[in-house]
């Protein structure tokens, strides 16, 4: 299977661990990458808070990067996955828009033909194109006994994504086939804030907070991403909320697929463990050494699994260390 | 239609599927959907009843659009299938070409667009820094232990990705902002 691969800015850098995560995981389900050659920034969102057609012309230089023998390109990071389809919806909507668009381009010597080309996010590849079957025949060292609350964030599921975009449930079923124990989370698809770290501090601090407070409150022993700003929001900043707070989170937060190589059997470092902020490393000595699994337990469980998730109420703040 | 006709609603709707705002029916689900909601000064309902409205200057100048964080919610959760995030992107141009608007909002997004322009990739800590010195100097003190983990990491680069066609992409973006104007 060959694909056109958009890495997009973050995982040069801040997100090396996803990139190489996920070349590494495609790599062992037989899927070949092809980057794009010379690719450039998608805008994120801010170039739609700007300038609209510069913002659409920027996306499809990238669209018209994508070989002619191709037809798909996958992106990890889910601003850049959805701006990519985005800019092909509405091209291949508004005839006008897609002129424009083009008559853009033509300035570099380029053209993007609407409908060519779909945008895929990484997880939505690995879910999609590979049963569970299928993955869970890689899996090596299962995850057993580790409790992960899975995190897909907005724009992995919405406006656009082929899950339920207020209770997705592809992760769970992924992290489930590479053995973890998948706790309870109904605020899976909650706002990381997005850029509002840096616009107004206070309002992501909260929703951050919220998020973080749940996965405590699940006893979850990592929130898993598919995301690069919901990465960088709930493990970067995961200090200064502790500190505007009073709060005591640790809560590592990697992305799905470095959770996948390790159940593939890789090594932590090979996919980027050790580039966190927030320390994997009592996650990984788990993964090393799984607990015993508990005897069920005689009494009634307080909730029976079954029942709808109950969100937490957002105050007062009840963490204790 | 005539420039000077124009509504502010007409403006406003000017985008792809933005025809879509005229057929709502105010029944608010977009607020209690929002998760900034609560710092806004008015709800996306009460603005898009400002907008039918007319109110032109009051819409423009409030911090709704600005805390709208992309989510999505609203717009997958509204019964009339209005793109209200593109809305809300849309009131944010608006409100920049109008001169409404305190420069530290808009400026991340455009030293971001700044730096995309000149060099084809985002360079997060020139991003960084470079906004958090120039508008909250003081805060730039409490936020450099996250940068200096993030630098030790080897999460930030030291200086910015050029691409190849850095000029190319500058021509395709400078003939989009002379085409531009209508949206």
């Amino acid at each position: 299977m060959r694909y056109a691969y958009f890495p997009g800015c973050s995982l040069e850098r801040n997100a090396a661990a996803y990139d190489v995560s996920f070349r590494l995981v495609a790599d062992a389900l037989g899927i070949e990458l092809v980057e794009l050659d010379d690719w450039n920034c998608c805008g994120a969102t801010e170039y739609f808070s700007l300038d609209l057609l510069p913002a659409y012309a920027l996306v499809a230089r990238n669209l018209a990067l994508v070989a002619p023998d191709l037809d798909q390109v996958i992106a990890p990071c889910s601003a850049c996955y959805y701006n990519m389809l985005k800019t092909d919806k509405s091209m291949a909507e508004h005839a006008d828009l897609a002129a424009a668009v083009n008559e853009a381009l033509a300035a570099g010597k380029m053209h993007y033909e609407p409908g060519r080309v779909r945008s895929r996010h990484a997880l939505d590849v690995i879910v999609e194109d590979f049963s569970l079957e299928e993955i869970a025949a890689h899996v090596r060292k299962p995850l057993h006994g580790l409790r992960l609350a899975p995190y897909y964030g907005c724009v992995t599921v919405r406006p656009a994504g082929h899950d339920n975009p207020e209770y997705p449930e592809r992760m769970d079923r992924l992290l489930e086939a590479l053995g973890a124990e998948v706790v309870d989370y109904p605020v899976k698809a909650d706002c990381c804030g997005g850029h509002m770290t840096q616009i107004s501090a206070d309002t992501a601090y909260e929703m951050i907070r919220y998020l973080l407070h749940n996965a405590a409150r699940a006893g979850a022993d990592a929130l898993v991403t598919a995301c690069p700003m919901c990465q960088l929001n709930l493990d970067a900043y995961q200090g200064q909320v502790n500190a505007h707070f009073g709060t005591s989170f640790h809560i590592p937060v990697p992305y799905f697929t470095q959770m996948m190589g390790l159940a593939f059997g890789m090594e932590p470092e090979q996919l980027g463990f050790g580039q966190e902020i927030v320390s994997a490393g009592p996650l990984l000595e788990k993964w090393r050494n799984p607990p015993p699994e508990e005897e069920p337990s005689a009494a009634k469980p307080r909730r029976d699994k079954q029942a709808l998730p109950m969100p937490e109420p957002l105050s007062p703040i009840r963490i204790t260390p | 239609m005539s420039e000077e006709k124009k509504s502010f609603l007409d403006e406003v709707t000017a985008i792809p599927g933005g025809e879509r705002l005229r057929t709502c029916i105010q029944c608010g689900t977009c607020g209690g959907s929002c998760p900034s909601g609560p710092d806004m000064d008015y709800t996306p309902r009460e603005i898009f009843a400002m907008i039918m409205a007319g109110m032109r200057e009051q819409v423009l100048k409030s911090n709704t659009f600005w805390f709208c964080v992309s989510c999505y919610f609203c717009t997958v959760r509204c019964p009339q299938n209005i793109p209200i995030t593109d809305i809300m992107y849309r009131l944010k141009r608006m409100a920049i070409q109008a001169g409404y608007f305190e420069a530290s909002i808009t400026d991340f997004s455009e030293t971001f667009v700044g730096q995309v322009e000149t060099y084809g990739r985002s360079f997060e800590l020139g991003l960084a820094t470079g906004h958090y010195l120039r508008h909250h100097p003081l805060q730039s003190v409490r936020m450099s232990p996250l940068m200096l983990g993030m630098i030790s990491r080897g999460r930030m680069a030291f200086t910015p990705q050029r691409i190849r066609g850095a000029r190319q992409l500058r021509a395709i973006l400078r003939r989009a902002k002379e085409l531009g104007g209508a949206w």
